[in-house]
């Protein structure tokens, strides 16, 4: 790899390691100095490189460099020196050199603990969100800004605060042995947001929602790989992103419109996902709990096959009611009516859809345009309009156009 | 919005003793007419059925057995619905697949201890 792709791609995967081994090591109060250590390291490395040429290993150039500037930070930043390397010296036995361990033992654990940190409930949702994909993910400012939409400022911003929380909440860096379970349960909300980001972006910056899905797919898959976070519930959500990321190169055009489920070419959605989704859907069944994963994922299992039949939306149907039994959410709710019209008729569909409070969204009235469609075409076009004025993307709005015109014919 | 029991009752006559397509299809209405309410964001219990056999004890340990063949109506099954008015709960409550197999709903408000 040549040296200009090579740097950005260290970033990605490195960066994160340093700095969760450097602050698990410091704590969470310093989490600042672990960042800042990491990313003078990748300056260093731009720098010298550039001059020197490359080293020949570049990864353990960049441990090297890391642990170098850790030590250098901890004897000259006197609030530093005072308060944690005394601490971390007395429990290193006292030595000038600190043990800064970036083995891959230690890489993995500091990272399963960071994550627990990051997913923390003293933190909003979105705040953990864009650390999550600092912090565990390496992504840079401005991606994290390209990918919510919103400035690097706001971004910015949004950091601070949560860090300051992190701190204000004396976050522990620690495996939370007694209640994993319960602060799971957080962790992957984070991640299926984070997967979610990536699929549902309005942003059309394709590589960079890829990576979004990827990196929450490579940060529950790091939990299946713990015995301690190993639960039936991690697996589904994981066979969940695995079948709906299986569709997403047939998803959308080059240009990055939507394409939808019907018009999609089969043979671009991903075999390799959809078998990885089957593994760890028959993984996830053990024990009983069956999550809102559990039922989403075997939603998704029925989209990996196309063929239109009754059977499959009588199955997909009752899915969506055993979901909305564990837990309200609107889209699910819209969701399963359009799965009713396709099991029970549309007439039916349109009644239960009325009684829907979601005039404010666009997506209940692009699905009664839809219900609508060839039962009454004038309250068909209404909708689609309520739904065009609505959205706020450009992509949505061409598709609802489209759908709208074909109906004035 | 308040909180309200649904508590369905069936005539033990007319619990269905069909094959199993035709129990399919009645659990297929049931999970739907569920599904409906949940999806309204109006379900705060999904409750459960109850079967037709138990025990009744009364004062002075008067214990009895069921099922209760000689009632015209037995407790079938629960459930806990949030709405606006009572009238909205029995509006809700209309769709009930149990009133098609000559069924009844009461709808009774909760009042939190």
């Amino acid at each position: 790899m040549e040296q200009q792709q090579l740097i950005p791609h260290l970033f990605r995967t490195e960066y994160r390691k340093i700095t969760s081994v450097l602050c698990k090591l410091f704590g969470i109060t310093h989490i600042q100095a672990a960042e800042d250590i990491a990313s003078d390291t990748f300056l260093a490395a731009t720098e010298i490189w550039g001059l020197k040429g490359l080293p020949e290993s570049p990864v353990a150039w960049l441990y090297t460099v890391a642990k170098n500037k850790a030590k250098n930070h901890l004897k000259h930043d006197t609030l530093f020196r005072d308060k944690i390397a005394k601490h971390l010296l007395q429990s290193t036995e006292a030595t000038e050199e600190l043990n800064i361990d970036l083995s891959e033992q230690n890489i993995a654990d500091s990272q399963l603990q960071m994550i627990f940190a990051i997913c923390h409930p003293a933190i909003s949702e979105e705040a953990q969100i864009a650390l999550a994909l600092r912090i565990l993910c390496g992504f840079g400012i401005d991606e994290i800004a390209d990918a919510f939409l919103t400035s690097k400022e706001t971004i910015n911003k949004r950091l601070v605060r949560a860090k300051e929380k992190l701190r204000e909440a004396e976050v522990k860096i620690v495996f939370p042995q007694d209640k994993v379970r319960e602060r799971l349960a957080t962790v992957l909300t984070t991640l299926y947001l984070l997967f979610n980001e990536g699929y549902y972006s309005a942003s059309n910056q394709l590589t960079l929602r890829k990576d979004l899905c990827s990196e929450a797919m490579r940060l529950t898959h790091l939990l299946t790989e713990n015995p301690g976070t190993d639960l039936p519930e991690v697996s589904a959500l994981l066979s969940l992103m695995s079948f709906q990321a299986s569709r997403f190169e047939a998803r959308t055009t080059d240009t990055g419109s939507i394409i939808l489920y019907d018009e999609q070419d089969e043979q671009l959605w991903n075999r390799e996902l959809i078998a990885q989704g089957k593994y760890f859907l028959e993984r996830s069944a053990k024990g009983d709990t069956l999550s809102k994963y559990h039922i989403e994922a075997g939603i998704a299992q029925c989209h990996t096959v196309k063929a239109d039949t009754p059977q499959k939306w009588e199955h997909i149907l009752q899915l969506y009611n055993k979901l909305l039994i564990i837990e309200y959410s609107p889209i699910a709710a819209l969701n399963r009516t359009y799965a009713l019209a396709k099991a029970n008729g549309k007439y039916e569909a349109i009644a239960e859809a009325e009684k829907l409070d979601l005039r404010e969204s666009h997506l209940y009235h692009a699905l009664l345009g839809e219900l609508y469609s060839c039962i009454d075409n004038a309250k068909a076009i209404e909708h689609y309009a309520d739904a065009i004025s609505i959205t706020k993307t450009e992509g949505e709005k061409e598709l609802l156009r489209m759908k709208m015109d074909a109906l004035r014919f | 919005m308040k909180e309200f029991l649904f508590i369905y009752r069936t005539d033990p006559a007319m619990i269905p003793q069909g094959s199993p397509e035709e129990m399919q299809a009645m659990t297929k209405r049931w999970m739907d007419w569920i599904g409906g309410i949940a999806g309204q964001n109006k379900l705060s219990a999904p409750g459960n059925r109850l079967e037709g056999a138990g025990k009744v004890l009364k004062p002075k340990n008067v214990i009895t057995d069921g099922p209760y063949t000689e009632l015209k109506e037995i407790v079938s099954g629960y459930s806990i619905v949030k709405a606006a008015t009572l009238e909205e709960a029995c509006d809700m409550a209309k769709g009930c697949p149990g009133l098609s197999v000559g069924g009844s709903v009461e709808v009774r408000p909760v009042n939190p201890m």
